[in-house]
């Protein structure tokens, strides 16, 4: 074989070699991290982009929703979603006092309505709490008492969501007035950690990540 | 500040977050309003807002502002509601300081539900405090005025 011609053939060679098997093995990928972020300060909320490394995308959905489920299970949210006819008050959800009872639709009764006492905003000087249109949340829509699974079940299920679709859940959490008052309650009432804007973003980013469930009750402080 | 009091046009000088019951009781005289706890825990201060049951110890005056204002003073022109009748028929009164809540109560429930069962007053009732425990006799004069 003339030299030229053996040149052409070796090249020829590495040329299929190379096809067949690929590009040559380099350092070793590091895989995508998929624990979830450092837990926030307990006044806080993390923000979506905290869970963007956590992969699958299923598991980033679960872990916003576990992280938003910070602010559902608070006191000042889950007392005015009882799964009876009595609203509750304080973060041990003592029974109102005095006794009021959610009526037929979710405002009380006639001489004892939510309305009769509650006021649209906060009176310090006599400790009631008040935001607009003070209202139960409808007993298809109880919280207390259910792990966040439960409640992100309920969420996601039109018959027990109040025929809402998850853009119109996201707007009530996000904008509602009577939900904006739990993080200003007044009268050295505990408030749950971040903001409404914060929680609104993480539920957005919830939906947008598939909205998928927490697949069962996960530890909490 | 304009207010219709008992079906009275009547105007007052008030901070629009004075409770309505310092505007009545302290501004307009109408004393039959009590005030017990200040803080909507007794329903000594009950008044009707267009109707509706309110405390008018945590209700700020803006908030009565182009609403029908009643008190036990208007509730009817001479005293003579059927709930009024039946209070003294029974002598449900013993100290008397929680009644005119108590009537205005009952009677914001009787608008509503002309023929209550007792769970409805109990229901109704519950925010209205009698240190002297006339329940029972509260109870039968709300029954006796709707003829149940």
């Amino acid at each position: 074989m003339r030299p030229r011609l053996a040149r052409l053939v070796r090249f020829a060679s590495l040329a299929l070699f190379t096809a067949c098997s690929g590009p040559a093995p380099g350092p070793a990928a590091a895989p995508r991290p998929s624990a979830p972020p450092a837990p926030a300060a307990p006044d806080k909320l993390l923000p979506p982009s905290a869970f963007a490394s956590i992969e699958p995308p299923a598991a980033r959905s679960q872990a916003l929703f576990a992280e938003a489920s910070r602010v559902l299970l608070h006191a000042r949210c889950v007392n005015c979603h009882p799964p009876d006819d009595s609203p509750r008050q304080g973060d041990a959800h003592a029974f109102h006092d005095p006794p009021a009872v959610r009526g037929p639709a979710d405002r009380g009764v006639p001489a004892m309505q939510c309305g009769s006492c509650h006021q649209d905003q906060n009176l310090p000087y006599a400790r009631v709490p008040g935001a607009p249109d003070w209202h139960l949340a409808p007993v298809e829509m109880a919280w207390l008492g259910r792990s966040s699974a439960q409640i992100c079940a309920q969420l996601s299920d039109p018959r027990r969501n109040g025929q809402k679709t998850l853009a119109q859940i996201q707007h009530h959490l996000a904008h509602d007035a009577l939900v904006g008052w739990g993080w200003g309650p007044g009268h050295g009432r505990s408030a749950p950690p971040g903001s409404q804007v914060e929680l609104g973003a993480l539920f957005q980013a919830w939906i947008d990540t598939g909205a998928v469930c927490p697949a069962g009750e996960e530890k909490r402080p | 500040m304009k207010l219709d009091v008992n079906g009275q046009a009547r105007e007052v000088e008030a901070d629009p977050e004075m409770p309505l019951l310092w505007v009545l009781r302290d501004l307009l005289g109408l004393t039959g309003t009590k005030y017990g706890c200040g803080e909507a825990l007794c329903g000594a201060c009950t008044v009707h807002l267009d109707g509706n049951a309110v405390r008018s110890c945590v209700t700020p005056v803006r908030r009565a502002a182009g609403k029908k204002i009643v008190t036990i003073e208007g509730l009817s022109p001479r005293g003579d509601h059927p709930l009024q009748q039946a209070w003294a028929e029974l002598g449900v009164p013993q100290c008397g300081f929680c009644q005119a809540g108590q009537i205005m109560s009952a009677a914001a429930l009787l608008a509503a539900s002309p023929k209550p069962t007792d769970e409805e007053i109990d229901r109704s009732l519950a925010g209205n405090l009698c240190r002297c425990g006339t329940y029972v006799r509260i109870r039968a004069a709300v029954r006796k005025a709707a003829g149940v």
